[in-house]
């Protein structure tokens, strides 16, 4: 159970990061840390009583694994995390091009 | 005057000679994960991502120049896409079957090279995909932050 | 024959990408065949023997079978056929007119590829039928629509697209979490299965949690009013094909079909959920129209009310009954149509004048004459003047607030559409009427192809009334009511509908 508080309390971190931070990038590694959070609890979620990894093997038989459909659930949701956190990267650096700062209380052309 | 200048891009000496050794390694490392993605732990997305890193590392060492002579961009833009349409194009030779994404070649036995079906096909295509992609996106970043230094 | 609706936009994406940057016209006509043979394709769907049944259709996607499901299921029901009519007719059009609009771009080609990635990242969400695989298709879609929002890669398009992307992000974190629990609660992916399972499990204080997540992430998504922020920045920063796509359709898909399918079809509305709904959409429509009238820039005006008519489309549908249903989903069909013509003449207009600002523009009906008159047409259609198809929609919304005994609902909704005409009489006022302004003599007309969009998409305004006519509601929108209505059945329907 404690483990799953850990997770929370991460995903809370992550949250306070994007929310008082008012540097792009610490916005970027708030939101990396949100979906870092998720990925973990979604492997917890798999977890099983000293499970084994749920790779076969010649001559071996699991007995007792962990779900692998999670695994791949992550794999997938840390693909779309790289995704978004390059996007984001990229608009970051050409706003820094556009605005020579990274400060977000600075980049405020869009108001009202 | 050109090759002092390519002597000097990049790190020092003793980062270029190990980086000569090993990054070879690194890509044949890669590429094995990919084939052997069916078997053991690893696939497409691993492997593309080790084959990237080899790339990377060759950027990070020699300077942009060399490692973009290895792979420009519009080459890696191709190998992107053409790892995309196979994908898909696997996916959809599924109908023959019946069904969009159907293993319709034969599996073989476990724990062969050459065995379950469409997958190692599957692994490829998402390697090119991946490594090509994740080469780009470096390569974009690193001409976007050297703009915004002009 | 359902993953055509995924296969023909990514692999167009993917050649456009590969041959795009050498042949110049490729992106215009692929991308243009492609959505025309979805339109093509999603109206084909719609035929004449589903009348009278809930009728469902499953696909196996790679022949996984199996109960519980194994693999992942597509399903295409009453309501999936009626957003890809929407989508895919607003889609259509939308690239018939990006081919004179998107000229003055450079990298014209980049433009369809994210385009089309996003068209099946929204079709995606709309036929499947595994909730994992919604969140997939859910960032294909979400991920294209921001770098598209940057595409004009200018300073506010650029905080606009962080700003779009940090909420989208968090939006989809959200909702991901949302679906662990799900999973972890019902071990399923399976919307059905997850239906079934939660029938029979009955209700528990994480299913609230749940619920909760869902609505943050989906009401995110859907720009309902507390989480209304990113829109007005985000929608008119984009190019003025892709704000329609946005305005008109993506946070339809994503944010208020993907609310309904959950919340009626899988988790199971109950009577907190629906209020709290009805509260938040009386919110949407009456914030988002007092913020809109005292907008001065055409776009932003526009973004403003697409907060309000959602707020409408939000209103009917918790009412959940036979009437406000229908008022609700035939708002968001109408909504796509005008919302995106009034973005498509915006859009004209700057293609024209160079500038969105409603006072710096006078007169304009004297040089852009199709233009005027469409803009004319979706403004009346927007307030609610008949016979145009948004007179009908909420006259059905109202007329279901005031017979589910919700007389105070019905009367912010009306008052929602006096202020929305106010507004509309003040960008006509200013933008086509009046004397014209020295500096805009040398203004003409836009391109055909565009004129021609404009006047498709006011013809359906003047005619979308016709859909309530029974022999059309009985193959458009009555299968679509059907499927909400019978709520928690749909995990029958669909399991019964494995073949």
């Amino acid at each position: 159970m404690s483990t799953y508080f850990l997770c929370l309390i991460l995903f809370c971190v992550g949250l306070y990061c994007l929310l008082r931070k008012r540097n792009l990038i610490k916005i970027i590694i708030g939101i990396a840390i949100v979906e870092y959070a998720v990925n973990l609890f979604f492997i917890l979620v798999g977890y099983r009583m000293h499970g084994r990894a749920p790779i076969l093997h010649r001559e071996q038989e699991v007995l007792n694994m962990v779900d692998p459909l999670v695994q791949a659930l992550v794999l997938t949701a840390i693909v779309i995390g790289l995704a978004t956190t390059a996007l984001l990267i990229a608009i970051a650096i050409r706003i820094y091009d556009k605005y020579g700062t990274f400060d977000i209380t600075k980049i405020n052309k869009l108001k009202g | 005057m050109s090759k002092m200048k390519q002597d000097q891009a990049g790190m020092t000496l003793i980062v270029k000679t190990i980086t000569r050794l090993t990054v070879g390694l690194i890509l044949l490392y890669g590429i094995y994960i990919v084939l052997h993605g069916h078997l053991t732990p690893g696939g497409g997305f691993p492997g593309g991502v080790i084959i990237a890193l080899s790339f990377i590392h060759l950027m990070l060492a020699f300077g942009k120049e060399t490692a973009l002579k290895k792979l420009d961009q519009i080459r890696a833009s191709l190998f992107e896409s053409a790892g995309a349409i196979m994908f898909l194009s696997i996916a959809s030779l599924g109908f023959v079957g019946g069904y969009f994404f159907l293993n319709f070649i034969g599996k073989g036995r476990p724990f062969n090279l050459f065995s379950a079906g469409t997958i190692p096909l599957c692994n490829i295509a998402i390697c090119l995909k991946v490594g090509a992609g994740l080469f780009l996106i470096f390569v974009t970043l690193v001409v976007l932050s050297k703009m915004e230094e002009r | 024959m359902l993953p055509l609706f995924v296969i023909i936009p990514l692999s167009v994406a993917f050649i456009i990408s590969l041959i795009g940057r050498f042949y110049k016209r490729t992106g215009d006509i692929l991308a243009n065949l492609a959505s025309l043979s979805l339109l093509i394709l999603s109206i084909s769907s719609l035929s004449a023997h589903h009348i009278g049944s809930v009728s469902v259709s499953v696909y196996k996607v790679g022949g996984w079978g199996g109960f519980p499901p194994l693999g992942i299921y597509m399903v295409l029901d009453g309501l999936a056929r009626f957003m890809l009519i929407t989508l895919n007719l607003v889609s259509a059009l939308v690239a018939l007119y990006s081919i004179n609009y998107m000229e003055k771009y450079t990298s014209k080609y980049k433009f369809y590829i994210l385009f089309m990635l996003m068209l099946a990242g929204m079709n995606g969400v709309i036929i499947t039928g595994d909730m994992f695989n919604l969140f997939v298709f859910l960032e294909i879609a979400s991920i294209a629509s921001y770098a598209l929002v940057a595409f004009g890669t200018e300073s506010e398009e650029l905080e606009a697209s962080f700003k779009y992307a940090i909420m989208g992000s968090v939006s989809s974190s959200f909702i991901l979490l949302g679906i662990g629990l799900l999973y972890s609660y019902t071990s399923s992916l399976n919307m059905a299965d997850i239906s079934a399972v939660l029938a029979e499990k009955g209700y528990s204080n994480i299913v609230a949690f749940i619920s909760v997540l869902f609505l943050m992430g989906f009401g995110l998504k859907a720009a309902l009013v507390p989480f209304h922020a990113w829109l007005p920045d985000a929608h008119p920063s984009a190019p003025a094909p892709i704000s329609a796509m946005l305005s008109g359709v993506l946070i339809k898909v994503l944010g208020i079909y993907a609310l309904t399918r959950i919340f009626f079809s899988v988790i199971g509305v109950g009577h907190i959920v629906l209020s709290l709904l009805m509260f938040l959409g009386a919110l949407s429509m009456i914030v988002g129209v007092f913020l809109a009238i005292g907008q001065w820039d055409f776009k932003r005006l526009l973004a403003y009310h697409s907060i309000s008519q959602i707020g409408y489309v939000i209103l009917g549908l918790s009412l959940a009954t036979p009437l406000g249903i229908l008022g609700g989903l035939f708002h968001l069909f109408n909504h796509s149509v005008f919302k995106s013509l009034l973005f498509l003449n915006s859009g004209a207009v700057v293609y024209s004048t160079g500038t969105r600002d409603l006072q710096k523009m006078s007169g304009l009906k004297e040089k852009m004459p199709v233009t005027a008159n469409t803009s004319l047409i979706a403004s009346m259609s927007i307030a609610g003047i008949p016979p145009f198809n948004g007179f009908w929609s909420k006259l059905i919304i109202i007329m279901a607030c005031i017979q589910a005994n919700r007389l105070g609902y019905a009367f912010w909704a009306v008052l929602g559409s006096i202020l929305t005409l106010a507004s509309f009489m003040k960008v006509q006022r200013y933008a086509f009427f009046g004397k014209i302004k020295a500096g805009l003599k040398e203004v003409k007309e836009v391109p055909a192809m565009m004129r021609l969009v404009m006047v498709i998409l006011s013809i359906i305004c003047l005619v979308g009334g016709v859909v309530i006519i029974p022999q059309f509601n009985q193959v458009f929108l009555k299968p679509a009511v059907d499927i909400l209505l019978i709520g928690k059945q749909y995990a029958n329907a669909v399991l019964g509908a494995i073949p």
